[in-house]
């Protein structure tokens, strides 16, 4: 048996050769990359571009359109439009809040309460997907009809009179005002709140609950100081993917609201696809844009960095 | 199986590892050879698993090369070369059954009919009725054992061993070390061993190598490093080690004794178990293993054979283990010394507070150079975890 | 009074489930309605007439047929080039890496229709005609960011020695890729291809900025929403719904089933 041993290798005068990877190696990351970054480089960065200069073209459709910097295009969209895009930030948000207080609940339920009956509520959170959203949607109407029974209930409490005084509802009606229009948004959206806060939940160790408890935290307080604040996540990620999609959505405010319920998304869309003034729907969606980034970047910055760690 | 099938010695010539700015293994040369339980000891970072990984071919080296016999695998793919991994944590594919995991490396290789030889290898890691369960479905134990045998079935030329016994608790560890030495003797493999226990690394492996700082400190059979330690590191990794600064007084040559002083007394060690030829007035570090000290109450100094070297002091702590009792003691020459006494005969008078004089043969003394960090390699709260 | 509060959660819970699978149960009554006039929006009498001819409407199963096809390939389209982002997002180092994060995380943070309205506008400027390939392009764009993220989830979660253990055993990176890491990653992968597909087949904003003249389903049922709804849209509403229930829970037996065996 021979064992040979130096601490150090005879100190080589020239610096020892390093070895590389081969490129062939290296470049893998980029073939993986390549071919759908492409894809959304070409059909969702590059279509901003193209919408960026659109938005200050002017012409019409018979003439074609040119780029002449015309950003009053914008103070004039707005000008006109800006009681519909309040509208939809005030619904998506009231939506994206009631998403919330209805959906902690369920998930709550779900990841801790629920034991083997857990598989099932989760399967009944997600079946409904599987109906086209616009069925469900329309099955609103007839929930919402002047002569349903959940109208008659709301009219018999007198709990109209209360929304109506608040200019949620109108007389004895629900459907084709803005209450109609957020219940459809809420709705529509609640799963998308649900599931990122069941995930969350679920992860939490049940064993924090106990040492809580064990150290003199009541329920409530156990809730408040380490069940929510372990839920960040999921109620960030909830309240994004609910408000997000609400506040461009436009198919509940046609298919619930009324002329009076329009939303941003029924201006864009009908500038596009009725109207044809391109650079006026430009604008919106860009403005829509602008103010939607904005406010998540303002939401993550403070739930996400300084509030969760 | 036969012994010596095929190779030769691994042998790693200025291997080294850089990530960046940090070094995880400074230029080494190792040679392990042919047929022997070959362990790479130390602490976490200290680069052993990377060493590890370099010779299985999952770590490029930043200089140097590797060697199996006389073929260069520097430039080989993990699956190019004949080494096998038992990883930590086993890293068993939980998509398959036991036998699938087990065949996985010859099938990968080509081989058609492999059941002969999965049953042979369920057999010797007695697991012959698991064969249609799920890794998770197994226990720790089994599930390590399914790991040896995924790998030995490739009959490799080197089977690395990463921490395998890490996650198995202390009992099933013992039982595994033993379990692993009988298969490494049945089939004459060279296994190289990584781990942090010392005990395991001196109970399974024939050589040793303590690796420290991305370097290795010392390199030998386990009770030679054990006896003859020749950095603080190591004199305090494996085992534990009274290490009591002295002023040399007397040089010996060649085997005759060193004369040192420590604590106003004088102590003797043999001149050969010095690591460097030792000055005139020069500073050392005199090191002594606590089972090798003998307690006396002061009051039967007298009794003390001469020619022993002899330290007195007072005991401030002890406690009774079952086969010994361990006592600190606080001497002018050095504060905590630790010393093991069997439980024979038992002096009721050694208790906390009482005046003590520690003796112990000259020749179990060694001495180490003075230049060096006293606690290295002393385990921490946090290591011991 | 203990009680209710002891439950509260529960019930609020349960109340919060009711809400969402009210307009199911109301697409699944109203299914065997027979209606007064186009619209089958209140109770007239009982009638099995839609289910029997469940196809009986012009041109909705034409959409239907679309759709499904459609789905089929935006998922297979999203779902390869989402694995591949998500394995060098996981598994490599390289330039730009948040850029490429923001690349993919946009389309999510950004209101559906202002990528509709965009992508028309590409269209229209290319001079591209719009229909079949075009509502393709979009359903792929917006389902690779979900794929992504469903897919990089899993892969993260994977034990990066269980490749090494196969490297380790002579399988070369084609062998590792389909013998473990594909295998393992296939949970991810599912989940992120049923995601795709659920989220192209029940598209409507995008598709209908994008789709020309060409009819998915979900445009039949707006346009059917102006012109008068006929009882075969919920029939077809709540086929789909009781066969995916179905499915969950004939699966969920399957895998209580092998447990069962596998353990026994």
């Amino acid at each position: 048996m021979s064992t040979t041993l130096t601490k150090e290798a005879p100190g080589p005068v020239e610096e020892p050769i390093l070895r590389k990877p081969p490129t062939r190696k290296r470049l893998v990351p980029y073939w993986l990359l390549l071919p759908g970054i492409l894809w959304l480089l070409v059909f969702f960065a590059l279509p901003l571009v193209y919408q960026a200069s659109t938005s200050v073209q002017t012409g019409s459709l018979e003439e074609g359109f040119q780029v002449t910097w015309h950003f009053q295009t914008y103070v004039d969209a707005f000008t006109e439009y800006w009681p519909q895009l309040l509208r939809s930030l005030l619904y998506a948000g009231t939506a994206t809040l009631l998403c919330l207080l209805l959906g902690y609940p369920l998930a709550y339920l779900i990841a801790f309460k629920a034991g083997r009956w857990r598989n099932l509520l989760l399967v009944l959170v997600i079946a409904p997907f599987f109906t086209s959203f616009l069925i469900r949607t329309l099955a609103w109407k007839t929930i919402l009809a002047d002569d349903s029974l959940v109208v008659d209930v709301l009219n018999a409490l007198h709990l109209l009179d209360v929304t109506s005084w608040l200019g949620w509802t109108e007389g004895e009606r629900v459907l084709a005002t803005p209450m109609a229009v957020v219940c459809g948004l809420t709705y529509n959206f609640l799963p998308f709140m649900i599931l990122p806060l069941y995930t969350s939940l679920e992860r939490i160790d049940g064993r924090l609950h106990e040492a809580a408890q064990d150290l003199y935290a009541s329920p409530a307080t156990t809730f408040r100081k380490v069940t929510f604040p372990l839920s960040m996540p999921g109620v960030v990620s909830g309240t994004l993917l609910t408000f997000i999609p609400a506040s461009g959505d436009y198919v509940n405010a046609e298919l619930l609201g009324s002329t009076d319920t329009k939303m941003i998304g029924n201006v864009i869309q009908s500038q596009f696809l009725r109207v044809l003034d391109y650079p006026t729907a430009a604008a919106l969606s860009f403005i829509l844009m602008a103010i939607v980034l904005l406010m998540v970047t303002v939401y993550i910055r403070k739930a996400g960095t300084e509030d969760l760690v | 199986m036969t012994e010596n099938t095929t190779g030769g010695d691994v042998r790693l010539t200025g291997i080294s590892k850089t990530y960046g700015s940090f070094t995880a293994v400074h230029p080494l040369d190792l040679t392990v050879p042919q047929g022997s339980f070959f362990a790479l000891l130390g602490a976490s970072g200290c680069g052993k698993t990377t060493t590890l990984r370099m010779i299985a071919g999952l770590e490029d080296p930043s200089t140097g090369t590797i060697f199996l016999g006389d073929r260069d695998v520097t430039d080989l793919p993990p699956y190019k070369r004949p080494v096998n991994t038992v990883f930590q944590s086993y890293a068993l594919f939980p998509h398959m059954d036991i036998s699938e995991n087990i065949a996985f490396g010859l099938r990968r290789r080509g081989i058609k009919s492999v059941k002969k030889q999965v049953d042979d290898m369920l057999e010797l890691v007695q697991l012959g009725d698991k064969a249609r369960h799920k890794p998770h479905q197994l226990s720790g134990g089994q599930q390590q054992r399914v790991a040896v045998a995924r790998a030995l079935i490739n009959h490799p030329q080197v089977l690395l061993l990463d921490e395998p016994l890490g996650a198995l608790d202390l009992k099933l560890r013992r039982q595994m070390q033993l379990e692993l030495k009988r298969i490494q003797t049945e089939v004459g493999i060279t296994f190289v061993h990584v781990t942090h226990d010392q005990e395991e690394a001196m109970t399974m492996a024939d050589q040793v190598a303590v690796m420290n700082g991305g370097r290795v400190e010392q390199l030998g059979a386990p009770a030679d490093l054990y006896e003859n330690p020749r950095t603080t590191f190591v004199a305090n990794f494996l085992g534990t080690s009274n290490l009591i600064e002295a002023e040399v007084v007397e040089t010996g040559s060649g085997s005759a004794d060193v004369v040192v002083t420590a604590g106003g007394g004088k102590l003797r060690l043999p001149g050969d178990r010095c690591t460097d030829a030792v000055r005139q007035g020069g500073k050392l570090l005199v090191g002594v293993r606590p089972e090798k000290i003998s307690l006396a109450h002061a009051d039967d100094a007298g009794s003390i054979a001469d020619g022993r070297n002899r330290v007195t002091g007072r005991i401030v702590d002890s406690s009774f283990i079952g086969v010994s009792t361990q006592y600190v003691v606080n001497s002018p020459a050095g504060a905590e010394l630790q010393v093991y006494e069997q439980n024979v005969e038992r002096d009721a008078r050694l208790r906390p507070g009482a005046e003590v004089v520690l003796h112990w043969n000259p020749a179990h003394t060694f001495g180490l150079d003075a230049a060096q960090d006293i606690d290295a390699g002393v385990e921490t709260v946090e290591d011991a975890a | 009074m203990t009680w209710l509060r002891k439950n509260v959660v529960v019930i609020a819970g349960l109340l919060t489930l009711a809400y969402m699978i009210l307009p199911n149960i109301v697409v699944m009554v109203f299914s065997f309605n027979k209606p007064n006039g186009r619209f089958n929006y209140s109770w007239q009498q009982f009638s099995l007439d839609a289910w029997k001819d469940p196809c009986g409407v012009a041109d909705m199963c034409e959409s239907l047929t679309l759709s499904l096809q459609l789905a089929a390939w935006a998922t297979v389209g999203a779902v390869v080039l989402g694995t591949m982002i998500a394995f060098a997002l996981v598994r490599y180092r390289f330039r730009a890496r948040g850029a490429i994060n923001s690349l993919i995380f946009l389309p999510m943070a950004m209101p559906e229709v202002v990528m509709a309205a965009s992508l028309l506008t590409l269209f229209l400027n290319m001079g591209i005609e719009l229909g079949f390939w075009t509502v393709l392009i979009a359903h792929i764009m917006f389902c690779l960011s979900f794929v992504v993220t469903a897919v990089k989830a899993r892969v993260m979660s994977m034990d990066p020695r269980l490749e090494e253990a196969a490297r380790d055993l002579y399988a070369g990176p084609a062998q590792t890729f389909l013998r473990v890491t594909l295998p393992i990653a296939a949970p991810g992968i599912a989940a992120g291809a049923l995601l795709a597909f659920a989220l192209s087949f029940d598209d409507f904003i995008i598709t209908n900025f994008n789709a020309g003249s060409t009819v998915t389903f979900p445009m039949f049922v707006w346009g059917s929403a102006q012109r008068g709804t006929p009882v075969q849209i919920n029939v077809i509403g709540t086929a789909m719904f009781v066969l995916a229930v179905l499915i969950v829970v004939a699966g969920q037996i399957i895998t209580n089933r092998r447990k069962k065996t596998a353990t026994a």
